[in-house]
């Protein structure tokens, strides 16, 4: 047995698999399937400051080896989440950790506020990077100026690890990254879905009510692996890596490419057991090819 | 209620029309208590671009050879490659999934409940009808189709209760909609389900709020997870955006906020 634990700023993790925001609920969804003791985290729903209804029907569509989705952060928001949600899953046996998006910088600010005064969740995640909300999300994600403000802004009255997930639609995914790391963030998570747009023909319209949406699944992998492999080349802050990761094999390639632990997203939907399945095949992996520690993997590649 | 994801054996795969096919797959240990209503998500094996599951309702649960019933129209990719499934493949579901129809006590004073179906929404009225009938009461089915081809099963269906039937073209039963039919003008029920196309949907709510009939639909909306993560298969209903994964795919009309 690999030792399998890694850190994220001063978060420890069992082991480097963890679920991508909007893919696993708040891990209560799951619970029949996996017991939260076996993997390293749950990165929780999208939260905001007010509560939203998120877009209209349709919001989902699926693509050759993806689906585009257009669900636009629906949650209750942030005091909905204290009151509710957060006594239900402060017990669970693993990270659990918030996402945290919002439309102006106080929005990110005072939802992040609230978050920190929770003793169970040690992290927040800042959505930078939802395609699908009109004000806000990915438009703070696009631009260095944008993306460090909010950063400085949020490290301010944020006292715990704070990771941000940045956005693939941008010309260079590495000057975002390094705004970040600038500003004080203690790991970025990448990527987020990518902008995409699906039509039927027959009715020709689009298929989703918002025309766009974010693609996600494996057929967004090597676009995923090559922006980790370029940030990590570019940031020394930890890289949660994700984008279309399936198995344990996909996963290790992120890892060598550079992230100390992954997001499953996707996959969820297809085998919600799929996570735990993943944990055992990087231990198998890193037994097979004699590694003590998956930290040595990280950036690997040779 | 308890979700399960597990290995089911094909025990059977049967052709009834062009474009419909009855799947019995079988579960190496007991079946959980499974509702009329209820779906399964069927992993597409061996097909990296259809790789979502495909929700299908169950068309009837046999706990006694631990066999389900999924009675499926033929759309896409992905229900083509469970159309070429043989006996003895091995198919993966997660199950039961959704909250299923309400269903009546079981009661001294019998009640007379109507089932309206259309095309491959005739499959959980199945499931349901029997239902109905262990309880003490007599379901009644209005089935439309728009040619008799498309009628699916309807020997199975008669076994259950009366079964009255409508064609576009009118070979066979009543021509035109189930709405037309005139069973509606000189019958009253106690409750009316339906499932099938939307617009047949909200025909039959449209009806049954006239006549002040409980009603309850079951939803057909795109979902990707099966149990309430994603968001991405909400209705709008009274109380603001649903998932009908879990808090359907049965809905009552009263939810709904459909102009009708």
């Amino acid at each position: 047995m690999a030792d399998l634990n890694v850190k994220i700023g001063t978060l420890s993790l069992r082991n480097p698999v963890t679920t991508a925001s909007g893919t696993f609920g708040y891990g209560t969804e799951y619970l029949d399937f996996i017991n939260p003791a076996r993997i390293g985290g749950i990165f929780m729903k999208g939260t905001t400051l007010l509560p939203r209804e998120g877009n209209p029907y349709p919001r989902m569509v699926e693509t050759a080896s993806g689906m585009l989705n257009a669900v636009g952060l629906q949650n209750k928001g942030v005091d909905y989440f204290i009151s509710y949600i957060y006594p239900e899953i402060k017990n669970y046996p693993t990270c659990m950790i918030v996402n945290v998006c919002g439309s102006t910088i106080e929005d990110y600010v005072a939802c992040a506020e609230k978050i920190d005064s929770l003793e169970a969740i040690p992290a927040i995640e800042l959505n930078i990077s939802c395609p699908n909300v009109k004000e806000g999300g990915m438009a703070f994600g696009t631009d260095c100026k944008s993306a460090a403000q909010i950063v400085k802004a949020v490290r301010k009255s944020y006292s715990k690890t704070l990771i941000v997930k940045l956005s693939p639609n941008v010309t260079d995914i590495t000057e975002i990254a390094r705004s970040a790391e600038a500003e004080g963030a203690d790991a970025v998570s990448l990527i987020n879905t990518v902008m995409g747009m699906a039509i039927d023909v027959d009715k020709r319209k689009p298929f989703l009510s918002t025309v766009t949406g974010g693609l996600s699944g494996p057929c967004i992998k090597p676009i995923a692996l090559r922006m980790v492999y370029q940030t990590h080349k570019a940031v020394k802050i930890p890289i949660i890596g994700m984008g279309g990761i399936a198995n344990a094999s996909d996963a290790i390639e992120f890892i060598l490419a550079g992230a100390a632990a992954i997001q499953i997203g996707t996959a969820n939907f297809i085998d919600p057991t799929i996570s735990v399945q993943i944990v055992e095949g990087i231990n198998d992996y890193l037994d097979k090819h004699g590694f003590h520690s998956v930290r040595d993997l990280t950036g690997a590649l040779e | 209620m308890k979700k399960y994801v597990a290995d089911w054996i094909v025990t059977e795969n049967k052709r009834i029309n062009h474009d419909h096919f009855l799947l019995k797959v079988a579960l190496n240990e007991s079946l959980p208590e499974m509702m009329p209503g209820q779906f399964v998500q069927i992993k597409i094996a061996d097909s990296p671009n259809t790789f979502l599951r495909r929700p299908i309702s169950i068309h009837y649960a046999d706990p006694l050879n631990n066999e389900i019933g999924l009675l499926i129209q033929l759309v896409g990719a992905g229900t083509r490659k469970l159309a070429e499934l043989r006996k003895n493949s091995r198919l993966n579901l997660v199950f039961p999934l959704g909250n299923g129809f309400s269903l009546p006590d079981k009661s001294p004073s019998i009640k007379r409940f109507l089932l309206i179906g259309g095309g491959a929404g005739v499959a959980p009225l199945y499931f349901l009808g029997s239902a109905l009938l262990r309880l003490g009461h007599t379901p009644v089915f209005l089935i439309g189709a728009k040619t008799a081809e498309d009628l699916l099963l309807i020997e199975e269906y008669e076994q259950l209760g009366a079964v009255h039937l409508t064609t576009e073209d009118g070979k066979v039963g009543e021509k035109g909609f189930v709405t037309n039919h005139s069973l509606l003008k000189t019958n009253s029920f106690d409750g009316i389900y339906t499932c099938g196309p939307l617009p047949m949907m909200q025909a039959v709510a449209a009806y049954a709020k006239s006549f002040n009939y409980p009603c309850e639909v079951s939803l057909e909306n795109r979902m990707a997870c099966g149990i309430g993560a994603c968001l991405c298969c909400v209705e709008n209903t009274v109380s603001g955006n649903r998932c009908i994964c879990t808090e359907g795919p049965v809905m009552n009309i009263e939810q709904l906020t459909w102009q009708i």
